[in-house]
């Protein structure tokens, strides 16, 4: 019997938590230990999960290579996919294909700093590689995550933002848009880019990773070339629309590059050999 | 490679195919419905259209079809199960009077489907066709093959090329491949021994018009031009260009509900469509046509020779043909040769 | 089109509009649509018999409407379009200009649309003999004929939405086709996803389609599905008095009277 690569693994759903409003992440175990037992992946991957009857969505994977035994999705509940995947209930076999794409290239980074910046329900994408760094935090120097939200409540992953807050070895800066603070909110106000100004984190041998909607990446670049980020060191992810995730269905082609089988992840210097098709 | 030549009288073809579909086999040939031609399922030989200089639709569906199923899933209280297409279901098919510009396409569309990752869907149906082509005697004014490293003889693509010598005449076939060969063994009396015979007097004349070479340097430092806009001002988005394409590829997934009972499906997709890459955001990466139609030029003309050095046309002028607004891609791309960047 | 090539000229050289939208000589013996901006391109403008496309497909096209003020060659059934589409508040007469051809092939200017409409109810909307026939041939079908009919030729149907994108009327932003929320009407082209594109079609047309047969004429496949929507309208005249596009008509099928004789909407 030949490869389908079309054919998804069939996963359950383990637990499901309400991370902000219309946004929930899955953690999901492989149905049969088999598909378990070959399946790894690097931060920055993606897969194809699906609803049997309603059809594929594109998301990273979410929970870090180092942890073991399961996978984890966050989405936010907006496209006919979502909102099935949305009216699951724990114990609720869903499909999954992959992982697809290229890679952080985190051992690359070891010895250096580390800048998150991510806005919204772009950090998921962020959350694997930040996982992956702090667990194995003797290879890095700094850590520093600058995430924001429109919303207090709309900031996801409440209970590890906590833990990220506690921890000694991580600076982490939250920022809600002004309006969207709650009384008791201590954390600063402002858009993702004008905070970054304001914290201005050293560019020296640092590398910047930005996750946001486009306008937010839009505007943080411009903050990051003035603090001195070279644009070689500035990863962020694409989220191009996509269907077969491995270069065949054409949706994700921009330029000579297809996104899910180049990318997710570029760097700046690479996104500026692109035309602006994404 | 040499190839094997041998001769095959007028009279002999109509029992070539018999002797064929005695084999039980399936034969695709060109016939006519509402005055269009295209490959069908061919009982009779009588049924079969000759003396066309193209379909109007491309071989293409026999190999990558229009909907195509990859699994079925059935939901019970036990769980889920999930069965894959049987790749052993899908039928051996002779596609018979393929013209060289569409067997060529098919090597195209093979790129596609095995650069890294190996569409063992594709790949399946494929080993399951016997391409039988029959040369070009004839051409129009939107053939192009020669500009796009084809020509109307070309034996690239078909395990066997018929070329007819003549108005009437006889047949002569170039057996290409061991699936060419397999049909020669079927009815080897059909196949006459013979001197060798000049194809080339009896192909159509199809002048080169650009060089594909120069037209992907060009495209290289295009990008921004305004041509696009001007060149897709009439262009009214519709999928008809990339559907009539022997080597258009892009597809879409869906899912079919019946009940507790379903299947996911491979369906054609294209470009064109304003909604091709739209996010479920709103945002559009390819808001406007302009951006669309350059798109499909770049594509065939600039990405997919850089990234699986094949062009993505073979100069078949099928879009052009099926363009309800005259988008003609030979005339845009000569259009972008002369443009001084 | 001496007088076209002229009027246009003078439009653009004193900037009343931004393009004339006509038909220039296309490749294989066609016509095609030509966008006039600069006076020096107006000498490619033609008419002859072969300009059958309905360039009110145009008029909503984001990429030409955003030019500014439009005039457009017009025949017959253009105009009747225009009028549709105006009564359906996509055009009017600050954004647009119509340049008649009266059915002699003579350029008649107008001063609105008010008067386009005017012209357009001299003429009545007639199916031509050989549609006729067909028509009355499936009239006289069995329902399983008819069924068999329509599966037939819709089995073709890869779904590229020429006759979509060619139809002035379709001019939706998103389609109900491209709704997938709910999923309206199948993705895929089969047999079920294409009858359902094409009754949907046609019902969403009927009392407004113009029967210009641009459908038809942009299917690269030749499939009749101007009878579908020929046979709606003469449908929805018979049920619902006569049909001819008007600026302050009251659309057929969606307008709700008092007195209406189905009492299923009360």
């Amino acid at each position: 019997m030949m490869d389908n690569l079309y054919m998804p693994y069939l996963m359950r759903i383990e637990r499901i938590t309400y991370e902000a409003p219309g946004v929930k992440t899955f953690m999901l175990r492989f149905v049969n230990e088999a598909d378990q037992a070959k399946f790894s992946y690097k931060a920055g991957q993606f897969g194809e999960y699906s609803v049997y009857g309603v059809g594929e969505s594109t998301f990273c994977i979410a929970s870090p290579p180092t942890r073991k035994g399961y996978i984890e999705c966050t989405f936010r509940q907006t496209g006919k996919v979502t909102n099935a995947l949305s009216g699951c209930e724990e114990g609720s076999i869903i499909g999954f294909r992959g992982p697809y794409g290229n890679i952080f290239p985190i051992d690359e980074w070891k010895g250096k700093n580390l800048l998150f910046i991510a806005g919204g329900i772009a950090l998921p994408p962020m959350r694997c590689v930040i996982w992956n760094a702090l667990d194995m935090r003797e290879n890095f120097k700094d850590v520093t995550i600058i995430y924001g939200a429109r919303t207090v409540k709309d900031l996801v992953y409440k209970d590890e933002l906590k833990d990220w807050e506690l921890r000694k070895d991580v600076k982490l800066i939250t920022t809600v848009d002004p309006g969207g603070e709650s009384p008791d909110w201590h954390g600063e106000i402002g858009f993702v880019p004008t905070v970054v100004e304001k914290i201005a984190p050293s560019s020296k041998d640092t590398i910047a990773i930005v996750c946001g909607p486009p306008v937010m990446i839009k505007y943080t670049f411009p903050v990051l070339a003035k603090l001195g980020f070279a644009d070689e060191n500035i990863y962020t992810t694409l989220e191009n629309r996509m269907k077969c995730g491995f270069g065949k269905c054409g949706r994700c082609n921009v330029g000579r590059v297809y996104v899910c089988k180049d990318g997710p992840v570029f760097t700046l210097a690479q996104l500026k050999e692109l035309p602006d098709e994404y | 490679m040499n190839i094997d030549k041998r001769l095959v009288r007028k009279d002999s073809l109509e029992k070539l195919f018999d002797i064929l579909k005695q084999n039980s086999k399936k034969i695709f040939a060109p016939s006519t419905k509402n005055g269009k031609i295209s490959f069908r399922d061919a009982e009779k030989f009588s049924g079969i259209v000759t003396g066309y200089v193209q379909t109007s639709q491309s071989s293409k569906e026999v190999a990558f079809p229009r909907t195509e199923k990859i699994f079925d899933y059935s939901k019970s209280k036990d769980g889920m199960s999930v069965k894959g297409i049987d790749l052993k279901d899908i039928p051996e098919v002779i596609l018979w009077g393929v013209r060289p510009c569409d067997a060529t396409g098919i090597g195209e569309l093979s790129s596609v489907f095995n650069w890294d990752y190996k569409d063992e869907i594709y790949n399946n149906r494929l080993s399951k066709i016997t391409v039988f082509g029959f040369s070009c005697n004839n051409s129009d004014e939107y053939c192009f093959c020669t500009s796009v490293g084809g020509n109307p003889g070309n034996t690239e693509g078909s395990d066997i090329l018929f070329t007819q010598t003549g108005e009437n005449s006889d047949y002569l076939a170039e057996i290409i491949t061991e699936k060419g060969l397999a049909i020669v063994s079927l009815a080897p009396d059909l196949f006459e021994i013979t001197n060798n015979i000049e194809k080339n007097k009896f192909l159509a004349k199809v002048p080169v018009r650009f060089n594909h070479e120069e037209i992907k340097e060009k495209l290289d430092k295009f990008f921004e031009s305004k041509e696009w806009i001007e060149q897709s001002l009439r262009c009214i988005g519709c999928g008809a260009c990339a559907y009539v394409c022997p080597t258009c590829a892009c597809f879409d997934i869906q899912d079919e509900a019946h009940g507790r009972k379903g299947s996911r499906v491979r369906c054609w997709d294209s470009c064109g469509f304003s909604h091709f890459t739209l996010h479920t955001s709103g945002h559009n990466p390819r808001d406007v046509q302009s951006q669309r139609w350059r798109q499909r030029i770049m594509h065939k003309f600039s990405y997919m020779p850089e990234r699986l050095s094949v062009y993505g046309c073979t100069g078949c002028g099928r879009c052009s043909r099926a363009c309800p607004v005259d988008m003609n891609i030979l005339e845009h791309l000569i259009s972008i040769q002369e443009v001084t960047v | 089109m001496v007088d076209l090539i002229k009027r246009a000229k003078e439009l653009i050289e004193s900037s009343a509009v931004k393009v004339v939208i006509g038909y220039e000589n296309g490749t294989g013996n066609r016509t095609r649509a030509l966008f006039v901006e600069k006076t020096e391109d107006a000498d490619k403008l033609i008419f002859d018999s072969r300009c059958i496309q309905n360039l009110a497909a145009y008029v909503t096209k984001r990429e030409v409407k955003d030019k500014g003020k439009m005039a457009i060659a017009a025949t017959l059934p253009v105009m009747r379009s225009i009028i549709q589409l105006a009564s359906e508040f996509q055009v009017n007469d600050n954004n647009l200009l119509v340049l008649g051809i009266t059915p002699e092939s003579k350029l008649i200017e107008f001063e609105n649309l008010v008067e386009v409409e005017t012209f357009v109810h001299q003429y009545q909307i007639e199916i031509d003999a050989r549609n006729k026939e067909m028509l009355d041939r499936l009239d006289n079908m069995t329902k399983a004929e008819r069924w068999k009919f329509w599966i037939d030729e819709l089995a073709p149907c890869f779904k590229c939405y020429a006759c979509r994108a060619a139809c002035p009327m379709c001019y939706c932003h998103r389609c109900t086709v491209d709704f997938n929320q709910p999923q309206w009407i199948p993705v895929p082209s089969h047999e079920l996803g294409n009858l359902e594109w094409h009754i949907m079609r046609a019902i969403h047309l009927t009392g407004r389609c113009i029967d210009c047969d641009a459908c038809y004429n942009a299917c690269p496949l030749y499939i009749p599905i101007n009878l579908l929507t020929k046979k709606m309208m003469l449908d929805a005249r018979e049920h619902f008095g006569g049909y001819q596009p008007a600026l302050k008509g009251e659309h057929l099928m969606s307008t709700y009277k008092p007195d209406d004789k189905e009492n299923f909407i009360q």
